[in-house]
């Protein structure tokens, strides 16, 4: 497949905003459960906004994946059927939900907030399902088509948002900073065993579809001469990125290191800033990585042009 | 229920593209229609097609068979592009087992297309919606056409009639007596799409001559003589090499 950008800043921005009031929430529930009210009112406001502000901007880049945006409100329509359609559903509730209870905590009506939060917390859990199905339901995509999909969505997610919040927490609650560093350190952990797991399953993938049953020849032998155009079409163009496999192996170790052992060493050096930054950089990446590695079944139709 | 579908024969198919133009002709000006075409005489050409013609080189040369395969949307029974379309713009006519995009609620996510084993999708980049084939559903229909022109464009087309047309619930309708007694398939029947188009494969067109088509063993009028046959013991040509 080709990478859209849109589609990569949509679910890496979007993880991070859903990451980051995960992060935000469980810090209000463990204070809560302990009786306190001992959250910085700045520092929750901070993660309110910063996850809304993510939120926002995936939002706002997954307009530009669509060929009519200004038809974009006909998408919730079938969330009987279709996961983007529920995605669609999810990503407005879940920021709604984040702005009341930011709402809610400012006014100090700490636990109307906790109700409206883990409410959010829900609308959560339930984006980054709809997310990762998106690509996990399309089950002729082999690479996409595993519950690990789902599962690397949440722990990617959830690793860069527990990261901003230990940024957050640097400026706005010291206190906190700690905590945050250590849960980030083990969400970084559990996404990269779980990365990993995804890239030793996709490179034992044997591919169902061949040439064979695409075109319904038992021959073993078969060679495409001409594929219908000369100059490319439509499905040139999307399902092919182009890159070499040597360009994708470095993709590879580039994420490897940015997204996942760099801002370890950053987060365990107590520069959580940079190690924000450097994991946002090595998670689109992993998401170019990610679109890139699918090898659709209808290429088997594109594999010579004359 | 009807499910109507198209068979090729890729025995018959020459590879002409004959379909391939008239379909664009049909649906350009149809319907579906403009199917839009960028940089048409420039370096680049490129253009939304419904339906498109490959070629594939089967075996080893100098044993190769040359296959002409055309590909347009299969109209799959269970069609993996219609549940994960998020505005309902692709939907399958329960009526006559059409897969449509109305072109008026698509929002161009290409979803579907990925959603698509064969690719059969194309987004139109004038218009930014997702166009396929329709069975050319605008003519099919049309009671001010003659009866024999309500077929699609394609199977008009067709110089060597090797594209079918009809209904395949139907057990005794010509496309349903092809598949049956031609050996139809469908294509990557591994995922369960269950393609409404079929295919009919290349068969053995060699000559079948039995001796008797040779020379005439009753031969009641003794006109025929026998072939020679010369015994064992006679000099062959060279002399040499006798049996």
């Amino acid at each position: 497949m080709r990478p859209a950008w849109s589609v990569v800043l949509l679910t890496t921005l979007l993880g991070a905003g859903q990451g980051l009031f995960l992060a935000l929430f469980g810090a209000d529930l463990y204070d809560a459960a302990r009786g306190r009210a001992s959250l910085a009112p700045l520092f929750v406001a901070a993660a309110v906004a910063g996850s809304l502000a993510l939120a926002g901007a995936g939002l706002a880049a997954s307009f530009f994946h669509l060929g009519r945006p200004e038809r974009a409100w006909r998408s919730a329509a079938m969330w009987r059927t279709s996961w983007l359609s529920r995605e669609v559903i999810a990503l407005p509730l879940f920021m709604a939900l984040v702005a009341v209870y930011g709402a809610l905590h400012w006014l100090g009506l700490l636990q109307a907030a906790l109700v409206a939060g883990a409410l959010a917390a829900c609308a959560c859990l339930a984006l980054f399902v709809c997310t990762g199905m998106i690509y996990a339901c399309l089950k002729f995509l082999q690479e996409w088509h595993s519950p690990l999909t789902v599962l690397n969505f949440m722990l990617l997610g959830s690793a860069s948002g527990l990261t901003a919040a230990t940024a957050l927490a640097g400026w706005f609650d010291r206190t906190l900073e700690p905590g945050y560093r250590n849960a980030a350190l083990i969400a970084l952990a559990l996404a990269a065993i779980s990365r990993a797991a995804t890239l030793v399953r996709n490179a034992r993938l044997r591919p169902r579809s061949n040439l064979q049953t695409a075109i319904g020849v038992k021959h073993p032998q078969i060679a495409q001469q001409a594929q219908g155009a000369m100059g490319g079409s439509f499905n040139t163009r999307e399902f092919f990125h182009g890159a070499t496999l040597a360009r994708l192996s470095l993709v590879k170790w580039f994420f490897a290191g940015a997204a996942f052992a760099a801002p370890a060493a950053l987060l365990a050096l107590g520069l959580p800033s940079a190690a924000l930054a450097v994991q946002f950089a090595g998670l689109l990446a992993e998401r170019w990585s990610f679109f890139a590695e699918a090898r659709h079944p209808q290429n088997l139709y594109y594999q010579a042009i004359s | 229920m009807t499910q109507l579908a198209l068979v090729i024969d890729l025995n018959v198919c020459v590879g002409c593209h004959a379909c391939v133009t008239s379909c664009k002709e049909w649906n350009t000006q149809g319907e579906a229609g403009p199917l839009s075409d960028q940089n048409p005489y420039g370096r680049d050409p490129s253009g939304t097609f419904f339906n498109r013609v490959q070629t594939f080189e089967v075996g080893e040369f100098p044993h190769t068979q040359t296959v002409h395969f055309p590909k347009s949307c299969l109209h799959c029974e269970d069609p993996p592009c219609v549940p994960v379309c998020p505005t309902g713009a692709s939907h399958k006519r329960a009526e006559d087992g059409i897969v449509l995009v109305d072109y008026d609620k698509c929002i161009g996510c290409k979803y579907c297309a990925w959603a698509c084993p064969y690719g059969a999708r194309e987004l139109d980049e004038a218009q930014k919606v997702m166009k396929k084939c329709t069975l050319c559903v605008d003519r099919i229909y049309d009671a001010s056409l003659a009866e024999r022109d309500r077929k699609p464009a394609c199977v008009l087309a067709c110089p060597t009639s090797a594209r079918l047309f009809g209904d395949i619930h139907d057990p005794q309708s010509q496309v349903s007596i092809a598949i049956r007694e031609q050996g139809g398939y469908a294509l990557m029947p591994e995922w369960g799409t269950h393609p409404a188009n079929h295919y009919l494969p290349r068969r053995r067109t060699e000559a079948k001559l039995r001796e008797e088509d040779l020379q005439r063993f009753d031969n009641p009028l003794k006109v025929d003589g026998l072939l020679p046959k010369p015994a064992t013991g006679e000099p062959a040509l060279d002399d040499v090499t006798s049996w």
